[in-house]
């Protein structure tokens, strides 16, 4: 009983890592129809940064803080000097760009940075807290509570402000939203820079755990993906539900079965949902909603 | 209030506007009829910035607006009520009707609002439904009332009776005719050239990319060209 406590508790803790990268997908997803591949790099600029920052002798609050905003002014780049001006192209082009540009920042990583691991110090030390027989670390509480409050964030900004219906807006009706005054150019700015940041939070977030280096950001942004897509590809409670699910599978395979099924395990239960379901679990009729 | 002189556009290599003059005064309702693909819609995307001009210049208010991005154009006063309604699907019937204020944030917003329920009260009565659950004449209202709210000198209408029951056409076709009581002038586009004419005070018959006759609409109406042609008298 405490051991799939255990797993349930490793499993919602990565499962909320990867429900923030997927909840990053679905924001340049829904404005703009491009899956952008550069997520995962969000995630390791994010991280990286921290690091740099941190053993520079910055506390770590602050770097923290910095990284993200470094993150979020390279999102607000990439769509400036790569996806804006290829207006007009198509979906798959622009996707395509998206692969150039993650290879892109991955290279530049290497070079700023390093090729090594590194991590920085737990926010709340490494005393896990004890719960009916299983352990969670203070960082997985982290963890969850930043995909919680950034969830909790993006509704309120969708339901609650003029601009985040503006941006909903956009996603439905491109054509209708110019024509009522919003500059679609701003509102994929927009997108870039918030997906950026909330990537960024991930990175920052998952570092002290699982460390970072310049290619992290490959294998998260495939699970952020498949969460994405378990979580309908669209409604950010789906991509919340849709991390946690993830997650949950990986952990209980890993658990129960061998380690080395866990990514295949995650992948067959995806497959197997999105047979049945093929708009994935929250598709179509939340999709336009929040 | 509005002047378009010698407008091209094309579609790729495809051109479909070969030199449009048209011009609209303060005050009135004008009506641009046409068979269909004579390239009326093209017309008024050009107006509100959404398709690229090969040529030509469009003055708004006094200004040379030709180059001024689509989202900048309402705040001149210039909306669009486009073809086949284009409303929020995802939002509801009060979000499409605030984001056609989405440039304003005063306390006209709210007052605006009400006016558009008083025009379109059917709207009012389904304020919190999704706006993609609205009949094709209810959707219709929304997208003149979203213009509306937008607080435009000159809205552009693009074919507001397609589709509809008959009953809902007069609807409409009377707020559009009344809207000069609300200082609102208006450029309406219709494939339905007697319910269009009948209501405008001056138009323009356009083929094939070209306005081809221009007039008071009661002479339109009278002409025997047009009666053949688009009256089917
Ligand atoms: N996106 C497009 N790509 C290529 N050609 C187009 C496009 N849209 C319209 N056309 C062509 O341009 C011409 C004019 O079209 P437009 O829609 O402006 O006509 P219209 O007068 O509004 O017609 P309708 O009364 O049917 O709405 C037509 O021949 C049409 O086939
Ligand atoms: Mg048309």
């Amino acid at each position: 009983m405490s051991e799939l406590l255990q797993f349930f508790f490793s499993g919602i803790t990565v499962g909320a890592i990867y429900s923030l990268v997927a909840l990053g997908f679905i924001i340049i997803y829904n404005s703009s129809g491009v899956v952008n591949f550069a997520q995962g790099e969000f995630v390791m600029l994010g991280g990286m940064s921290t690091v740099f920052l941190f053993n520079a002798g910055v506390p770590l609050a602050i770097a923290a803080v910095a990284a993200i905003l470094i993150t979020c002014l390279v999102g607000i780049a990439l769509n400036k000097l790569a996806i804006e001006p290829a207006k007009g192209a198509s979906v798959v082009t622009l996707i395509i760009i998206t692969i150039g540009a993650s290879i892109f920042i991955r290279g530049m990583a290497q070079l700023v940075f390093d090729k090594q691991f590194h991590r920085f110090p737990s926010f709340s030390g490494d005393d896990p807290f004890l719960i009916g027989g299983a352990t969670i670390l203070p960082q997985g509480v982290w963890m969850i509570a930043g995909a919680i409050a950034v969830f909790i964030g993006l509704f309120v900004f969708f339901t609650y402000s003029l601009t985040g219906k503006a941006v909903l807006a956009t996603s439905n009706n491109k054509l209708a939203a110019r024509l009522v005054g919003i500059s679609t150019n701003m509102m994929m700015t927009l997108s870039f820079g918030l997906s950026a940041a909330i990537g960024a939070l991930a990175g920052v977030l998952v570092t002290p755990i699982t460390l970072t280096s310049y290619d992290v950001g490959i294998a998260l942004a495939l699970k952020g993906f498949a969460a994405a897509i378990l979580g309908g590809m669209g409604s950010p409670f789906g991509a919340l539900v849709g991390g946690i699910l993830v997650g949950l599978i990986e952990a209980m395979t890993a658990g129960y079965i061998s380690s080395e099924y866990k990514d295949a395990a995650s992948f067959i239960v995806i497959l197997a949902v999105l047979f049945v379901m093929p708009n994935g679990i929250f598709g179509r009729s939340t999709i336009d909603r929040v | 209030m509005l002047l378009v002189e010698d407008l091209w556009s094309r579609y790729g290599r495809i051109e479909v506007l070969h030199g449009i003059n048209l011009e609209v005064k303060a005050g009135e309702v004008v009506a641009v009829v046409g068979a269909n693909g004579a390239g009326k819609t093209t017309l008024l995307r050009c107006l509100s910035g959404v398709q690229p001009m090969a040529a030509g210049t469009i003055t708004f208010r006094g200004s040379n607006i030709t180059r001024v991005p689509a989202h900048r154009r309402l705040g001149l006063g210039l909306a669009q009520s486009p073809e086949g309604r284009q409303i929020f699907t995802n939002l509801s019937v009060e979000e499409n009707l605030r984001l056609g204020a989405y440039l304003y944030k005063d306390a006209r917003v709210e007052k605006d609002m009400e006016e558009a329920f008083t025009l379109f009260p059917i709207l009012k009565t389904k304020r919190n439904l999704n706006a993609g659950d609205l009949s094709g004449g209810q959707q219709q209202m929304l997208a003149i009332g979203r213009a509306l709210m937008g607080r435009p000198h000159c809205l552009l209408l693009d074919e507001p009776s397609m589709g509809l029951a008959p009953i809902l056409v007069d609807q409409i076709l009377d707020v559009v005719k009344n809207l000069r009581s609300y200082g609102v002038t208006a450029l309406l586009v219709e494939q339905n050239a007697f319910a269009a004419l009948s209501i405008a005070d001056r138009g323009y018959v356009m083929e094939i990319g070209k306005i081809t006759m221009s007039g008071p609409a009661q002479e339109l109406i009278a002409d025997e060209r047009v009666r053949e042609a688009y009256l089917g008298i």
